[in-house]
């Protein structure tokens, strides 16, 4: 009876493992059919004359690495910037002493329940008065400070205990001294984690850039495929290749630092 | 290198100018708000500014001329909001938010408390290994994996049509039909979100003590009994936390049915900001579509309120 049970469970993770890893699967081996191999009935699973083709036309008629590049500058600088912005937050509600530190946590708080899309008509009016937009500056300002980066941080920096901090105090270092020295190095976990977390948000984002980027040349990833769906809705094989290239790297990201990704999740889950 | 040496009398100097607490007060609320500064500037700038600002666009005739030229600009009072009160197109994007939130965000709850249960199960072997695969969709691009859910989805080639071939079901039409075009994007939203949830409510079960098991085994109750009496009830804050954010997020539903069916067909999978998306950045509408990102909001935050509401009160 438990061995029935235990094959029974094991059963359906296997199940529950094909349904979260079919498409994706799929989409690999369709990238390498040649172009209307895809569209026979029954599906094939697997390309019986694999090609690179379609990889060939996306680096080199489509030139999809202008987007790649689009898309890592965009990500990486707001990775980095929002590194910097909200730990720096983060840390101070989290341990300094002031006035006004529970009223700044609450009103973050309250702001959390507000969507992102109420901004977005305004935003981009106030972007277009800086001449920001189609800029990649429009594109990454609005992910540098954000409140669940900066939740995020505080959560981990609660547990930084205060005799470290008064100890670099009576050494006579400077709050910025002790935040850059002493500060930086403990949270370094939680940061890996926003750092991935931002990345994959910035690289896998599709309405704001979607708005705010609009001259083809400035497009990212996920913005040049939707477009290039559009245009090429019969080429299977093409799509399932531009897929790929849009989902490999942040699966690889992941995969590689999957223990900080986790943590985000585990934190962020906490009530701040 | 070792720092260099200090007199006592240097250390004591120091010790008491710290503990001058208003000088060390002052010195940390300087420093605070320098360090909050860069934060608070840009949140205030490019999120509550425009906030504010989408309440008052939303009061306005805001339009493609005035995008040219502001002084065009009208103040037009509610009448954006009698628009979209009695505007047919926006009580079906209404609808089919409905839908997809209340039965998209269920479902993708359940199915991440099936998936949780099935991984934290104590009999469950290759424990990662499960984690991480059913995580997966959850990282990949949204665009991205539409697109090829959409490929999944042909009437006549898909690989789904042909999964239930094989059982003698369909062919369905999924995209193609206003009847099935919401299940199937509610399908592939379950898929991609459902491994967040897996893994905040895995967090959620292994914080269950133990010992709470053991007594209940003790007292002879079966897996259900302690699935019911114990998990359920010790899960629910977990499961608060988790009904709220899915909701919040399904109510935002957008890259879905702009890649997969523009939405269509007879704009049976319309969202709210895809039409808000439309009306303002496709016709430049500007004003009207702000009305439309302000009733999102006050729509999550009634839910929000509500579900918080009643699921406190159920225990």
């Amino acid at each position: 009876m438990k061995r029935f049970g235990s094959v029974l469970l094991h059963v359906a993770l296997v199940c529950a493992a094909i349904f979260a890893l079919a498409p994706m699967l799929w989409m690999l081996s369709a990238s390498f059919m040649p172009t209307g191999a895809a569209n026979v009935y029954p599906p094939p699973l697997i390309p019986k004359n694999p090609t690179l083709e379609h990889y060939r036309t996306l680096f080199g008629q489509l030139a999809i690495g202008r987007y790649m590049f689009n898309s890592a500058v965009i990500a990486t600088s707001a990775t980095l910037l929002s590194l910097l912005v909200n730990s720096l937050a983060g840390y101070a509600i989290a341990k300094l002493r002031f006035r006004g530190r529970d009223s700044v946590h609450k009103i973050m708080g309250a702001a959390l329940l507000i969507p992102v899309q109420v901004t977005m008509l305004p935003l981009f009016l106030l972007l277009k008065q800086f001449g920001l937009v189609n800029s990649y500056w429009g594109a990454i300002i609005p992910s540098i400070a954000t409140i669940f980066g900066i939740f995020l941080i505080r959560q981990y920096a609660l547990g930084i205990p205060d005799d470290l901090l008064d100890a670099a105090r009576m050494d006579g270092a400077s709050e910025f001294r002790i935040y850059w020295s002493v500060v930086l190095p403990v949270i370094r976990p939680i940061l890996a984690t926003l750092a991935i977390w931002t990345f994959l948000a910035s690289w896998n984002d599709f309405l704001w850039p979607l708005v705010v980027l609009t001259d083809d040349a400035r497009y990212t990833l996920p913005v040049a495929l939707a477009s290039l769906s559009g245009e090429h809705v019969q080429d299977t094989e093409l799509m399932m290749a531009g897929a790929v290239v849009t989902v490999f790297p942040v699966v690889v990201v992941f995969l590689m630092l999957q223990r900080a990704y986790v943590q985000g999740v585990m934190v962020g889950s906490v009530k701040g | 290198m070792t720092p260099p040496m200090r007199t006592t009398r240097e250390i004591a100097t120091r010790y008491s100018a710290l503990h001058d607490e208003a000088q060390l007060g002052r010195a940390q609320t300087r420093a605070a708000w320098a360090f909050l500064f860069p934060a608070i500037a840009l949140i205030s700038v490019f999120f509550a500014l425009p906030v504010i600002a989408a309440f008052l666009l939303g009061f306005t005739d805001f339009d493609i001329y005035a995008l040219a030229d502001t002084e065009t600009v009208r103040l037009t009072g509610l009448r954006n909001y009698e628009t979209i009160l009695t505007s047919p197109l926006f009580w079906q994007a209404f609808r089919n938010t409905c839908l997809f939130a209340f039965v998209g965000g269920p479902l993708s709850v359940l199915v991440s408390l099936a998936a949780a249960l099935l991984v934290n199960a104590r009999a469950t072997r290759f424990k990662p290994f499960f984690r991480s695969v059913l995580f997966m969709p959850f990282v990949t691009t949204l665009v991205a994996v539409s697109i090829v859910w959409r490929y999944l989805y042909h009437p006549q080639y898909g690989l789904l049509n042909w999964v239930l071939g094989s059982v003698g079901l369909g062919p369905v039409d999924w995209l193609g039909s206003p009847t099935w075009a919401m299940p199937a994007i509610i399908l592939v939203a379950v898929w991609k979100g459902f491994g967040y949830n897996m893994l905040v409510l895995i967090a959620g079960l292994q914080s269950i003590p133990e010992d709470l098991y053991e007594a209940a085994r003790l007292d002879g109750a079966g897996a259900w009994q302690q699935f019911r009496h114990i998990t359920l009830p010790m899960l629910r804050p977990t499961m608060l936390f988790v009904g709220i954010i899915t909701m919040v997020g399904f109510f935002q539903l957008f890259a879905e049915p702009y890649v997969m069916t523009q939405g269509g067909p007879l704009r049976s999978t319309t969202s709210i900001v895809l039409l808000m998306f439309e009306e303002g950045f496709r016709w430049w509408r500007m004003g009207y579509a702000a009305a439309v990102a302000v009733a999102l909001f006050v729509i999550i935050l009634l839910v929000t309120l509500v579900q918080r509401r009643v699921q406190r009160e159920a225990v």
